[in-house]
């Protein structure tokens, strides 16, 4: 992975310096909350509900145990013993007190870590494929472009007051696991007619209460160009995008307005007379980049892994483990192998300091040291011996951690919601987890089969309600919290919002109504080889709308 | 107020002018972008040196043609978390090698000084009396090392191309 040199140690600790005399001049009265609130959200600190949340990025879900054992020492002496995954693959801790920040962002500058520009309204993190480095279908591995793009947009003095956040995706496979359609900027890794690897570049995509799918406004953009590129964007955005509401002032919206032809035409212009010979992407610093991102050295394993098969015939447990949580590795005789932090009842992303320590270790012994944050809130090792799957299956079951579940009806995506968060207009965390009491029992889930249920708390749309297979929105009205059903969105390569069911549900019937749709998927399905999404794409929603309101 | 240019306070020459006023024969004069583009030709031809004031959502192409007859162009930053202004000192730096004076005017705070200054301002016209005090007391933007190219006083890091450190701290 990629490992600071001098010149990060140090950007990053003036960084942390900067921040502490920002802290220092607001507790003494010389900033005001407003000129603060700007400065204290481009380095992670929410002022939330019930207290400050600091936010600590994970360059595109990246992490090495060193980091993730900082992590859980934070949350131990920081906060309340535990951190929550969000779907930036970002780790939020909800308890910190304003004038500890500083000391833990200098904990985490010891780490090659940091909290800058997870919030504000400049470039986020950037994210990746979970999987990348390690997934079989992969084109090429994303993050030596995401680590370029978060060098370059790191408190770049022409992009830090942008109308609104800003979030780029890239995608290295075909399969889209990064949502790139739903970013400001999406890039989607692709070879051209000549054999050679660049991007197609999506823009104005996102969710919030105005989704919109991103437009595709150029076919290849070539490596060298990608800063440069990125950065014509960045300045139409800039320079046009809405500032007179907040609510109007995402990328989205001057898409949206403009044109996707026009807004091509204005950054391919941009593009043309401003590109910056010192962004040029050499094919030197690419092999430098990726070099830093090179596979590990991988030992020959046998195929087929003997010890892998004899468990999976005789351990059921384990072989709908294998079957749910693990993927094929590019590597013969590896597998890829999500941790689901979607424990049956439990709280979405959250991990407690003791679990990141048990996959700290897990790691160490038997993944090559890599951990990856998936944007669906769960963790990922990406380089496991097929035949240690086995052992490590064990070890993950005695942290409570091999919940079999992914990509089922169970591995809820939420948002923290109202217990936590102050625009929420409704809970989610508790929604999320009587769904999945309501399905996590007797084989139910695995039997219903792939289904993304998404979760957010207002139309500020963080749990991604929108491209959820069913999405559920928590509103309220009148003093009372009310949850609006819909149903088919996707987020990866066929990516599509989902379409409003009717009226919203109480909270007392909302679990019964998304049964009611699950069982209704159960009844028209062809076959058990048809999932949710493929059946809701042949049928429509009028099934669903029919057992929901037509039959009271 | 005062002006912060170059690292330094300096006395502020230059006259704010409206449409009711008569050109001086001398001197130098501010005007907006409307009183600049109504001035007739001839009178641009005067001793009077010019600077055209521009505001948000006024453009760095409405004075590409005439940059030759500026010597200061302002932007105005209506608060300081709109950054507009910010794109147009760089495509008046870097496409119209506009080399003339480049001042910030509005709400403009310490801690995006170095913002400022990396986008290519050369002056600043500061009002917030925290902002003086801490500049009067000597008090420097504490980051010297950049992750993409920027303007003023600048090393390329051998690192990487995009990569900078402030001028004072290269040899450090």
């Amino acid at each position: 992975m990629y490992r600071y040199d001098n010149f990060d140690a140090t950007f990053v600790a003036e960084r942390v310096a900067q921040f502490k005399d920002q802290v220092a001049r607001r507790l003494a009265g010389e900033l005001t909350e407003d000129q603060f609130r700007p400065l204290r959200l481009m380095n992670g600190v929410y002022l939330q509900l019930h207290a400050y949340m600091l936010r600590v990025a994970i360059p595109y879900g990246t992490l090495s145990p060193r980091q993730l054992r900082k992590l859980a020492h934070i949350a131990r002496h920081y906060d309340k013993g535990y951190g929550h995954f969000t779907t930036r693959q970002n780790i939020q801790f909800n308890w910190p007190a304003l004038a500890d920040c500083p000391a833990i962002l200098s904990e985490l500058a010891n780490v090659e870590m940091h909290a800058i520009q997870t919030s504000g309204n400049c470039v986020r993190n950037v994210t990746a494929d979970q999987f990348a480095g390690a997934a079989a279908d992969e084109i090429e591995d994303p993050r030596p472009y995401c680590e370029l793009l978060r060098q370059w947009s790191s408190l770049n003095p022409e992009f830090s007051f942008l109308p609104r956040k800003f979030k780029i995706a890239i995608a290295g496979a075909p399969h889209d696991r990064a949502a790139v359609k739903v970013h400001d900027i999406g890039y989607q890794i692709v070879r051209n007619a000549d054999g050679e690897i660049g991007f197609a570049a999506y823009v104005g995509g996102g969710l919030g209460r105005s989704p919109f799918v991103a437009h595709k406004i150029r076919d290849f953009v070539p490596k060298a160009d990608l800063l440069n590129y990125t950065a014509a964007i960045l300045r139409v955005y800039n320079l046009e995008g809405r500032r007179d509401n907040k609510f109007k002032a995402r990328i989205k919206i001057l898409v949206h307005e403009k044109g996707a032809e026009a807004m091509r035409d204005a950054v391919e212009a941009e593009f043309a007379r401003s590109r910056d010979p010192d962004l040029v992407l050499t094919p030197e610093i690419i092999d430098r980049f990726k070099s830093y991102f090179a596979l590990p050295d991988l030992p020959s394993r046998p195929v087929p892994a003997q010890n892998f098969e004899g468990r999976r015939a005789q351990d059921a447990d384990f072989a709908h483990f294998a079957s749910q949580n693990v993927v094929a590795h590019k590597v013969p005789g590896y597998g890829v192998v999500s941790i689901s932090l979607k424990p049956i009842g439990g709280i979405p992303g959250d991990v407690t300091a003791e679990q990141m320590e048990a996959v700290a270790d897990l790691a160490e012994t038997y993944a090559h040291s890599e951990v990856r944050v998936a944007h669906e809130q769960n963790l990922v090792l990406p380089h496991v011996a097929l035949d240690d799957l086995p052992a490590l299956y064990d070890r993950l079951k005695d942290s409570n951690l091999a919940t079999p579940n992914i990509g089922l009806v169970t591995d809820i995506i939420s948002c923290p919601g109202l217990d936590y968060c102050s625009l929420a207009t409704a809970r989610s965390i508790p929604i999320a987890q009587r769904i999945s009491e309501r399905f996590g029992h007797n084989g139910r889930a695995a039997e219903i089969g792939e289904l993304h249920i998404n979760i957010s708390g207002c139309i500020n749309a963080c749990g991604h309600h929108h491209v959820a297979h069913i999405g559920i929105l928590g509103l309220e009205k009148k003093g009372v919290e009310t949850y609006q059903i819909t149903v088919g969105g996707a987020a990866d390569e066929t990516c599509a919002l989902g379409e409003v069911l009717g009226p919203g549900f109480s909270s007392e019937s909302v679990v019964d109504a998304v049964e009611a749709i699950v069982e209704t998927y159960l009844k028209v399905r062809k076959s058990r080889d048809e999932d949710f999404l493929s059946t809701y794409r042949r049928v429509g929603a009028a099934p669903f709308k029919e057992v929901l309101y037509e039959r009271a | 107020m005062a002006l912060y240019r170059n690292g330094t306070f300096a006395a502020d020459s230059w006259q704010r002018l409206d449409a009711a006023q008569e050109l001086p024969a001398e001197g130098h004069v501010l005007l907006s972008l409307a009183e600049w583009q109504k001035l007739a030709p001839i009178k641009r031809e005067s001793n009077v040196a010019f600077g055209v004031l521009l505001e948000p959502g006024e453009t760095a192409e409405a004075i590409a043609a005439d940059l030759s007859r500026l010597s200061l162009v302002a932007i105005t930053f209506p608060k300081f978390t709109d950054g507009r202004g910010y794109s147009t000192a760089r495509i008046l730096r870097d496409r119209y090698k506009f080399a003339g004076e480049l001042r910030a005017v509005g709400d403009i705070l310490f801690d995006q000084i170095q913002l400022y200054e990396r986008c290519g301002f050369d002056a600043l016209e500061i009002t917030d009396p925290v902002t003086l005090g801490l500049l009067e007391a000597g008090r420097k933007p504490v980051m010297t090392h950049f992750y993409q190219p920027g303007e003023g006083a600048e090393v390329r890091d051998s690192s990487s191309p995009w990569r900078g450190r402030a001028a004072t701290s290269a040899t450090a």
